[in-house]
C-alpha cells in the first residue's frame, strides 16, 4: 500500500486555511505552519471584523480537525528538495525568539553602532517591539511573520524572559507544499513618514482587531485602495476619532473604466459601500485624489499636511492643508511575500508567483495561493487556497474531484482583482513626495540623496545595495525595496533582489548552529 | 617618458582605447586604474553593474595573515603597501567617489584547543621570516584583545598589518579615478570575444553593443574568466568556488574588533576538493553588522542557498566566539570566487594571443591582492620595473600548458 506524503501548508490566513481544509477533505494528511499564535492571518485576525468585511466564502479562522497545526512557527529558511517540494527550516516559539534584535533595531532607528545600540541585540532584556505603542513604525508591520507586527500579550510589555528559551528549531521535508504566505502593506515615503505615530494601515487594523486598542486618539488614514475603509471603520470601532480618510486615487472613474471587472465584484462593492456609508454616518471625511505629503511632530506625530493630487499623484500647489493627528495609518496596496516561493525555486513574473489553473508553481510539488500569486483579497485567496489544497492532495496521491466552485470563484475573483488594480494604480507622482533628506530605507537610515549618490557610483546589482545600504537592515527591503527600485529606476532583475531573502526572519546564530 | 601609446600600440588616434578591461570587479577596476595612472587610455566593459558580483560578495579582506611564504604572500605584501596610496591617489583625482573605508584593523588568528596552537605558531614563524609582522600571543591575551573569544582558545597570532576595506566603494573609487583620467566605464555591456588582426594579435573586443577597437584586452572576469578566455580562444583554467557569509544585526561597537579567524582557515583556503569546507572568519563592518564566514565549495554556478552550509558556518563560529550564539543572523548571501587549481592568480599576457592579458584567479583574496595585481599588470604592460616576481603568476603554467 502506498504511503501518501502529507500536504504541508505555510500560512494560516484565508488561503492557507482553505488549502488545509480542502486537502483534509480530500483525505490528505495536512501539516499547517503559521507564524502567528492563532490562525486567521492578517485578514481574519481576531475575527472581530473579518466576517463583516467579507461575506463571501471565507473560512472562519478555524483550523480543520485532524490538521497537524504548528502555530508560532516561522519558516526561516527553505530549500528545494531534489524530488519536488521543499525542506522547511522552522523556528517554533514566541515571536521574538531572536527578535530582541528587532526590538533593539527598532528602538534604534539608526541601525548602526551608536549609543542607542548600546544594548546587545538579542539579549532578552532588550526592549521587544511593541505593537501597541505610539513609536510603532511602518516597518515590517503588517508582515505576518514580522515580530514587530505582533501585538504582545500584555500591551507591548517585554516578552517574559523564559519565552526566549522556548524557541526550538527543527526541519521538516515537504514534498507537497502549498505556500500561502500573504502580503504586507506598502508604504510610500514622504517627509516625516518615519515619525513615531506613523504606522501601516495593516498594523493599525491588527491592533484594533486583536487588542481592541486604537493606535491613537485622532487618526488619519491615507493611501489607496479599498482596504483603507475597513481600517478606518475598525479604528472608529475601538474608540479613535478618524479625522479623515484620504484616497490618493480617484476610484470611481477607475471602476467605470472596467465595468466588467466591477460587475465581477459586485458583492465587494456592496461591502465597500457599506463601509463608506458607515463612515459617512460618523461624519468621517473621505477625500479622493488627496494624500498626506508631510508629517510633522517633535519626536512623535502631531499633525499632517495633506494636498490634492493631480491624476499622476503630483501634489497640486496651493491645496495644502494641515490637520492635527497623533496617528497616521498608511496603506498603498500590498506587496506579496515572495521569499519562500523564490527560495523554493518558483518562477515569478511581474512581481508575483506564476501559477497554472491548479495553482501549481513552476517548482515541482509546490503550489501557491493568495496574495503571492496576485493581490486579490481574502475571498479570492480562499478560493485559490481551496484549489491549491485540492491540487496538492491530488499531487500527494489522493483521488479528488475538480473543485469547480472554487475554480469559478478564482476566475471571477481575478477579474475583480484586475479591476481593483486598475482602479488603484500607484501614481508615479509619489516620487516627488520625498525630499532629498527623506529616509527611504529606515532600517539603515538611507535618505533619498544617499540612494542617488549610490546609484552614481554603483548603478545596479548587489553593488547598488551595498553602496546605498538600502534594504540591508532588519526588514531586508520589505518596506523600501519597491520604493527604492522605482525611485532609482532599477532593472526588474535588480528589483527582484529585494525579494530574495535566504534567511527570511532573523535567527540566532546559536539556533542556526543547532538546527537539524 | 611615455609618449604616444596609441601609436605605440598601433591603434588609431581617434579615441580608441589602448586597453579594454573586461570586468569591473575590484581586480578589473584596479588594473584599469593602474593602466590609466600609467598614461594609457582605458575602457572598462562590464556586463552587469560594476562591482556587482564577486566583489560585492567579498568581506573586504586585505590580509597577509592567511598567506604562507611564497609568491602569493609577496603579492599580498606588495598590495598591502600599495592600497593606501592607490586609494589616496584615486580620491585626489575623483574626490566625490565614495569612501572605501580603509581600516588597518589588524587580524587575530586563534587556535581552538591545545594541539592546534603548534602548527599556527610554526606558520607564524615562517611568515615572520618572510617579513610579516606576526606576533604569537597566548589565549589569555587573545581574549583581552577580543573578549568574545572562546576560553578554549589556547594560542593566537596577532597580525597588525591586516586591513579591511569596503570592496564596492573601493571599486567605485578606482573606477571614478579611471573616468577622471579620461577613461570610460561601460556597464551593461557583455564581452563576446576578441577581434584579431592579420597577425593574430588583439585588434579589438567584440561586445553585444558592437566592437571596440583597441590594442589590448585584459580578462578580469573573476569566476567567469574561464568562460571569457574560451570565448577569446585562449582558455585558462579558472572555475567558480562558492562561498557563503552570514550577516548579523548591528551589534554594539567592540563586540568584534579585528578580523578574527580560526587557525584552520589557512588549510581551507589551500584545499582544492569540491567538498564543502568551512572555517570561521568573523569581523565587524562600519555599519555595525558582523560578517561571519566562510565556506568553500565547488558547485559550479549553482547559487541555491544551502542551509547545511549556513549551519556549518554557524557551528564553527559559535565554537570560536560563544558570545555570538545569542546574536541574530539577519541575512545570508553567497558569491563565487575565481578558483585556480594551484591557488595562484593568473596575471600577465597570454603567450598564445598577443594583446590578450589575464588578471584573475585570486580566489577569495581578490580584494586584498587587487592593488598589487593592478601594479604588476601595468608594469608588465608598460615595461616598467616591478617589485613582485611575475613568473609564478604567468598565464600558462603547469597543467594549462599545451591544453587547448
Amino acid at each position: 500500500m502506498t504511503v501518501h506524503p502529507p500536504v504541508t501548508v505555510v500560512g494560516a490566513g484565508p488561503a492557507g486555511l482553505a488549502a488545509a481544509s480542502a486537502a483534509t477533505a480530500a483525505g490528505a494528511r495536512v501539516r499547517l505552519i503559521d507564524a502567528e499564535p492563532s490562525p486567521g492571518g492578517q485578514y481574519l485576525r481576531g475575527d472581530a471584523l473579518g466576517r463583516a468585511y467579507d461575506g463571501a466564502k471565507v473560512h472562519g479562522a478555524r483550523v480543520p480537525d485532524g490538521v497537524d497545526y504548528l502555530p508560532d512557527t516561522e519558516v526561516w529558511a527553505l530549500e528545494p528538495l531534489p524530488g519536488g517540494g521543499a525542506r522547511l527550516h522552522l523556528r517554533t516559539g514566541p515571536a521574538d525568539g531572536s527578535g530582541g534584535a528587532v526590538g533593539a533595531g527598532r528602538a534604534d532607528p539608526v541601525g548602526r553602532p551608536g549609543p542607542s545600540t548600546g544594548r546587545t541585540t538579542g539579549e532578552p532584556d532588550a526592549a521587544p517591539p511593541s505593537g501597541t505603542t505610539a513609536d510603532d513604525r511602518p516597518g515590517p508591520m503588517g508582515v505576518r511573520s514580522a515580530p514587530s507586527t505582533r501585538p504582545r500579550a500584555d500591551d507591548g510589555r517585554a516578552a517574559p524572559l523564559e519565552a526566549t528559551s522556548t524557541v526550538a528549531v527543527h526541519t521538516v521535508d515537504a514534498p507537497v507544499l502549498v505556500l500561502a504566505t500573504g502580503a504586507h502593506d506598502r508604504v510610500l515615503p514622504f517627509p516625516g513618514w518615519d515619525l513615531p505615530g506613523v504606522v501601516t494601515a495593516g498594523a493599525a487594523q491588527a491592533l484594533a482587531k486583536s487588542q481592541r486598542t486604537a493606535i491613537g486618539h485622532n487618526a488619519v488614514v491615507a493611501g489607496t485602495g479599498p482596504f483603507l475603509l475597513p481600517v478606518a471603520r475598525s479604528l472608529h470601532g475601538v474608540g479613535a476619532r478618524v479625522a479623515a480618510v484620504l484616497e490618493a486615487g480617484a476610484p470611481v472613474s477607475g471602476w467605470l473604466g472596467d465595468p466588467g471587472g466591477a460587475a465581477a465584484g459586485l458583492g465587494k462593492l456592496g461591502e465597500l459601500a457599506g463601509h463608506t456609508a458607515a463612515l459617512a454616518r460618523r461624519r468621517v471625511p473621505y477625500r479622493t485624489r488627496t494624500a498626506v505629503i508631510e508629517a510633522h511632530g517633535d519626536g512623535a506625530l502631531e499633525a499632517v499636511t495633506t494636498a490634492r493630487l493631480d491624476p499622476r499623484w503630483r501634489p497640486l500647489p496651493g491645496t495644502e492643508r494641515t490637520i492635527a493627528a497623533d496617528a497616521l495609518c498608511l496603506g498603498f496596496g500590498f506587496t506579496p511575500r515572495l521569499e519562500a516561493a523564490i527560495a523554493a525555486g518558483c518562477a515569478t513574473s511581474g512581481g508575483f508567483v506564476r501559477v497554472d489553473a491548479a495553482q501549481a508553481t513552476s517548482a515541482r510539488g509546490v503550489f501557491a495561493a493568495g496574495e503571492p500569486t496576485g493581490i486579490g483579497g481574502a475571498a479570492l485567496a480562499a478560493a485559490e487556497g481551496e484549489v491549491a489544497g485540492t491540487a496538492a492532495a491530488r499531487a500527494a496521491g489522493h483521488p479528488v474531484a475538480p473543485p469547480l466552485g472554487a475554480l469559478r470563484r478564482v476566475r471571477t475573483g481575478r477579474r475583480f482583482a484586475a479591476g481593483l488594480a486598475a482602479a488603484h494604480p500607484i501614481g508615479p507622482g509619489w516620487k516627488e513626495w520625498p525630499r532629498d533628506d527623506t529616509l527611504v530605507c529606515r532600517c539603515e537610515e538611507v535618505a533619498l540623496r544617499d540612494l542617488h549618490a549610490a546609484a552614481r557610483s554603483a548603478p545596479g546589482g548587489r553593488a547598488f545595495r551595498l553602496a546605498s545600504r538600502a534594504g540591508l537592515g532588519l526588514c531586508q527591503g520589505r518596506v523600501c525595496g519597491r520604493n527604492t527600485a522605482e525611485l532609482i529606476g532599477l532593472t526588474d532583475e535588480d528589483a527582484r533582489r529585494f525579494d530574495r531573502r535566504p534567511i527570511a526572519v532573523p535567527i540566532r546564530l546559536g539556533d542556526l548552529a543547532d538546527d537539524t | 617618458m611615455f609618449i604616444s601609446l596609441n601609436t605605440h600600440w598601433g591603434c588609431d588616434v581617434t579615441g580608441h582605447p589602448d586597453a579594454v578591461v573586461v570586468g569591473a570587479g575590484i581586480v578589473g577596476a584596479a588594473c584599469a586604474e593602474a593602466l590609466g595612472r600609467a598614461g594609457l587610455r582605458v575602457t572598462v566593459v562590464e556586463r552587469g553593474a560594476p562591482a556587482g558580483a564577486t566583489t560585492a560578495g567579498g568581506e573586504g579582506n586585505v590580509l597577509v595573515s592567511d598567506k604562507e611564504p611564497g609568491p602569493e604572500l609577496e603579492l599580498a605584501r606588495s598590495s598591502l603597501r600599495r592600497w593606501p596610496d592607490v586609494l589616496r591617489g584615486a580620491a585626489a583625482v575623483a574626490p566625490d567617489a565614495p569612501d572605501p573605508e580603509w581600516d588597518p584593523k589588524g587580524g587575530l588568528v586563534a587556535a581552538l584547543g591545545g594541539e592546534a596552537g603548534e602548527p599556527l605558531t610554526a606558520f607564524a614563524a615562517a611568515q615572520r621570516a618572510a617579513g610579516v609582522d606576526a606576533r604569537a600571543i597566548g589565549g589569555g591575551e587573545a581574549r583581552e584583545l577580543e573578549p568574545g573569544l572562546s576560553p578554549e582558545v589556547g594560542a593566537a597570532v596577532l597580525y597588525p598589518q591586516d586591513a579591511q576595506l569596503q570592496p564596492v566603494a573601493a571599486a567605485a573609487a578606482l573606477l571614478a579615478a579611471v573616468r577622471a583620467r579620461g577613461g570610460e566605464v561601460r556597464h551593461g555591456t557583455a564581452a563576446l570575444g576578441l577581434v584579431r588582426g592579420a597577425s593574430g594579435a588583439v585588434a579589438g573586443l567584440r561586445t553585444d553593443r558592437g566592437a571596440i577597437p583597441c590594442g589590448a584586452v585584459v580578462n578580469a572576469c573573476g569566476p567567469w574568466a574561464g568562460e571569457f578566455s574560451r570565448l577569446a580562444g585562449a582558455p585558462v583554467d579558472v572555475r567558480p568556488r562558492r562561498g557563503m557569509v552570514l550577516v548579523t544585526a548591528p551589534l554594539p561597537p567592540g563586540t568584534v574588533r579585528r578580523k578574527v579567524y580560526d587557525a584552520d582557515y589557512v588549510g581551507a583556503v589551500g584545499a582544492g576538493e569540491a567538498d564543502l569546507r568551512t572555517s570561521t572568519v568573523v569581523e565587524s563592518t562600519h555599519a555595525g553588522t558582523v560578517l561571519i564566514g566562510s565556506s568553500r565549495q565547488r558547485v559550479g554556478f549553482d547559487d541555491t542557498v544551502r542551509v547545511e552550509v549556513l549551519r556549518a558556518i554557524a557551528r564553527k563560529a559559535v565554537a570560536l566566539f560563544p558570545a555570538l550564539a545569542r546574536v541574530p543572523v539577519m541575512r545570508a548571501y553567497g558569491g563565487f570566487r575565481p578558483y585556480t587549481p594551484d591557488h595562484l592568480p593568473v596575471i600577465g599576457e597570454d603567450p598564445r594571443i598577443p594583446g590578450l592579458w589575464h588578471a584573475t584567479g585570486h580566489e577569495g583574496a581578490g580584494i586584498g591582492l587587487a592593488a598589487g595585481t593592478g601594479h604588476l599588470l601595468a608594469a608588465l604592460f608598460t615595461g616598467a620595473p616591478t617589485d613582485t616576481d611575475p613568473h609564478p603568476f604567468r598565464v600558462l603554467r603547469g597543467e594549462e600548458t599545451g591544453r587547448e
